[in-house]
């Protein structure tokens, strides 16, 4: 029996693509984002149906890990998988062995153990989704980790920008508060860059992290450049982020006086975004959350189309699909 | 100061390698005849007798290296480390004297504890190793230990390592104090309520990645501080782990000022940036944190004109399950007793960053300066200290190489250039490969 020494490089099977994951805006480029939009599109064109959900993902697993509080994310990502017919489970810290001290590895490691299809997790912690993709065979979702990256979130308010503005490139966008926490400023920021937006971060001196401009931004104190952007983007003053006795600010009661986004620092028809949750009367007016040029509702009913496209593109994969039972146009 | 298990002395000749010590000024290729552990003889062709033969064809036979900073985890944690385990790590990176720092579980703080690592390094210890006390009681920074009685126990010299003397008064005090032991103070520079909070440089790499920033100047302000207190109480000193441009300058000024400071620097310091923190890799953290490429620069610079006058490894084994979590979640410090050699030759060396000579002279003669130790040198009459190292070979760092109980090398995957072959340390032949 003749034993094969060599395998010619022709011969060798074709190496199994390698398996992606949404973890951070730096790992994805332009065209990435594009077709996501594009995707989110065709399934908000889907949602106008009676019949809402698709059969898609009809037989895949989609685990929600949260290992931090959260209403917009976690439902709409729950309800992005039903929608797209996928089966789901979600997992909590408290009430789950995480209270019993398990580590993020072991857990990740019993819940791969039922071959989800994708991971998504929210964790305090930077890193967290890496360390998860590394120890199971899922596709995984950064849906927020620790300050670092909210891929998800970044994607879908450059979809709510597109869909109310119509572009993205060249607009002006100041996002203002608690960068240095903030890990929506820092995606939403690199995601803006890579679409070709010029982005003004804005906040005091100690929540502006040293060295941000870098990221291809510019960065200042001074709360009256708000007046020259398209969009203000707020921020939530992250209260249970401030370490005791840290001093970022001397009082939120300053914090408001100085930075707070009131009617009279907006100019008519800027636009006004915020990620949520809310602290009416801190980082923003209450009479500027209410305006009408206000996008924040339609950042949320973005939240769900965009994370949509998100499961179906790790799944199934680009181009971009015929919604199924969706009428083709003919010329 | 040091100890290690007592053993025969050995009988060997190493043949034909080309023998380089900076310090005596040899750089020849030539024969080095050990008998009973002592340098007896260096020439071409030397009858080699019935003493065992290694053959240094191609090697370099350079003094063995001196490791003023490693963490050997015992008493506490000899489920990371041990004396035995930590000492085999030490010969296999061509070691042939390592110090160990006092931050154990309880801290080497008493006569009595010293005692008892003293008592196991001579069972167990492969290569000689020191033992540093603590400054203060626990390291709380409240009430110096009983310094000149640690020093009489066996305590190579004194330091809180870890974390600083926080109270400029009571460093003062311990300051003072040393000069009664002889021995030198270590400190660890770090201004915690500008660290606190911090898990890498504070820069553009931290605020794109959003880690709470550890800066430059946490560390610089106390490096000043210490200076200020050593030149007005004219007292030695000798500095840890330096990782910052400020820092260098400041030790530098000190120097020229005439203050009897020394200072070290680690491989990592001197081979990664703060970019490698964009891999979010647990092995890639330790206080202080890697910095920016000006800072790496002004290190490389204080190493070859002499400011850091020793290269430390600050070897910190930590479990497995301790660095498997998210960044934040993981202590600091990684290993390097096994692959300082290998990283400083393939980083710099190599590239022509820094000479060979430079290096060797950094990890062998400065820090044995550096807390008065003999300097290991190739003269006849001075004992075996030698390392024999193979410049041509390249080797992947894998977990399964180290001999170290724990695997948190920052080099892991990687492949380096140069390999120790061979380490003789006090007179017995401690490792070969």
């Amino acid at each position: 029996m003749g034993e094969i020494k060599v395998m010619r490089e022709d011969l060798r099977p074709p190496a199994p693509p390698p398996r992606r994951h949404f973890i951070s805006i730096t790992d994805v480029a332009r065209d990435d984002l594009e077709r996501l939009m594009a995707t989110a599109r065709t399934f908000e064109r889907s949602l106008d149906r009676e019949v809402k959900k698709l059969p898609t993902l009809k037989g895949r697993l989609v685990i929600n890990m949260f290992y931090e509080s959260s209403t917009r994310t976690s439902s709409s990502f729950e309800l992005a998988a039903k929608r797209l017919s996928a089966d789901t489970m979600s997992i909590k810290a408290s009430g789950s062995s995480v209270d019993k001290g398990e580590s993020l590895k072991d857990t990740a490691i019993t819940l791969g153990a039922y071959d989800p299809d994708v991971i998504v997790i929210r964790h305090p912690q930077i890193g967290a989704p890496q360390l998860v993709a590394r120890a199971t065979e899922a596709h995984v979702v950064n849906a927020g980790d620790g300050k670092h990256q909210h891929p998800t979130q970044a994607l879908l308010d450059l979809y709510a920008i597109r869909q109310e503005l119509g572009r993205i490139e060249g607009l002006h966008v100041a996002i203002v508060g608690d960068v240095l926490h903030s890990r929506v400023a820092r995606s939403l920021a690199q995601a803006l860059i890579v679409m070709g937006a010029r982005v003004t971060l804005v906040g005091p001196p100690a929540l502006l992290p040293r060295g941000i401009e870098a990221m291809g931004c510019e960065a200042t104190t001074d709360i009256d450049t708000i007046g020259a952007a398209d969009i203000v983007y707020v921020l939530r003053m992250q209260r249970e982020r401030m370490q005791e006795g840290a001093n970022y600010v001397p009082s939120l009661r300053e914090y408001t006086a100085r930075w707070g986004v009131t009617p009279e620092r907006l100019r008519p028809g800027q636009k006004v975004m915020h990620p949520g949750p809310m602290n009416r009367g801190v980082e923003i007016d209450p009479r500027v959350a209410d305006d009408a040029d206000a996008l924040i509702e339609a950042q949320v009913r973005a939240g769900l189309v965009t994370r949509m496209a998100v499961l179906y593109d790790l799944l199934v994969g680009a181009p971009a699909p015929v919604p199924v039972g969706d009428p083709v146009g003919v010329a | 100061m040091l100890y290690a298990k007592s053993a025969p002395m050995e009988n060997l000749v190493v043949r034909g390698a080309r023998v380089l010590d900076p310090a005596q000024g040899v750089d020849a290729v030539m024969d080095v005849r050990v008998d009973d552990g002592v340098v007896a003889a260096l020439g071409a062709a030397l009858d080699t007798n019935s003493h065992r033969v290694i053959e240094g064809q191609g090697l370099v036979l350079a003094p063995a290296f001196v490791d003023p900073h490693v963490h050997l985890r015992t008493p506490g944690r000899e489920d990371e480390e041990t004396i035995a385990s930590g000492t085999a790590a030490a010969a296999a990176g061509g070691y042939c004297a390592i110090l160990a720092m006092p931050n154990t579980d309880p801290v080497v703080d008493s006569a009595a504890t010293l005692g008892s690592l003293v008592e196991t390094a001579r069972a167990e210890a492969e290569v000689p190793v020191g033992f540093l006390a603590a400054i203060t009681k626990g390291q709380a920074g409240g009430e110096l230990t009983e310094m000149a009685e640690l020093a009489g126990a066996g305590a190579v010299g004194f330091s809180d390592d870890g974390m600083p003397v926080a109270s400029p008064g009571l460093m003062r005090r311990a300051l003072q104090y040393r000069s009664v032991t002889g021995r030198r103070i270590a400190l660890h520079c770090e201004e915690t309520t500008l660290s606190r909070g911090g898990h890498m440089h504070e820069g553009a790499v931290s605020a794109e990645l959003g880690f709470g920033g550890y800066p430059s100047v946490a560390e610089s302000l106390m490096v000043e501080r210490d200076l200020a207190l050593a030149a007005y109480e004219e007292q030695p000193l000798h500095l840890l782990h330096l990782s910052a441009w400020e820092s260098v300058q400041a030790v530098r000024r000190a120097q020229q000022a005439g203050v009897a400071v020394t200072a070290e620097v680690t491989p990592h310091h001197l081979c990664r940036t703060d970019e490698a923190i964009r891999s979010l890799d647990p092995n890639l953290k330790m206080n202080p944190p890697l910095r920016g490429e000006s800072d790496r620069t002004a290190l490389i610079e204080g190493l070859k004109d002499g400011v850091i006058g020793a290269i430390a490894t600050d070897h910190a084994p930590h479990a497995r399950h301790e660095k498997e979590v998210p960044f934040e979640a993981a202590p600091f410090g990684v290993t390097g007793l096994e692959t300082a050699f290998s990283a400083l030759y393939t980083h710099l060396v190599a590239p022509g960053l820094v000479p060979l000579a430079t290096i060797l002279e950094r990890m062998t003669a400065g820090p044995a300066r550096a807390y008065g130790l003999d300097e290991p040198r190739i003269a006849v009459g001075a004992p075996a200290n030698l390392v024999l190292l193979d410049l041509k070979a390249s080797w992947r760092v894998t977990e399964d190489v180290f001999r170290s109980r724990s695997v948190n090398s920052w080099l892991l995957g990687e492949t380096v250039k140069g390999r120790v072959r061979a380490t003789v340390a006090a007179g017995r032949l401690a490792y070969s490969a």
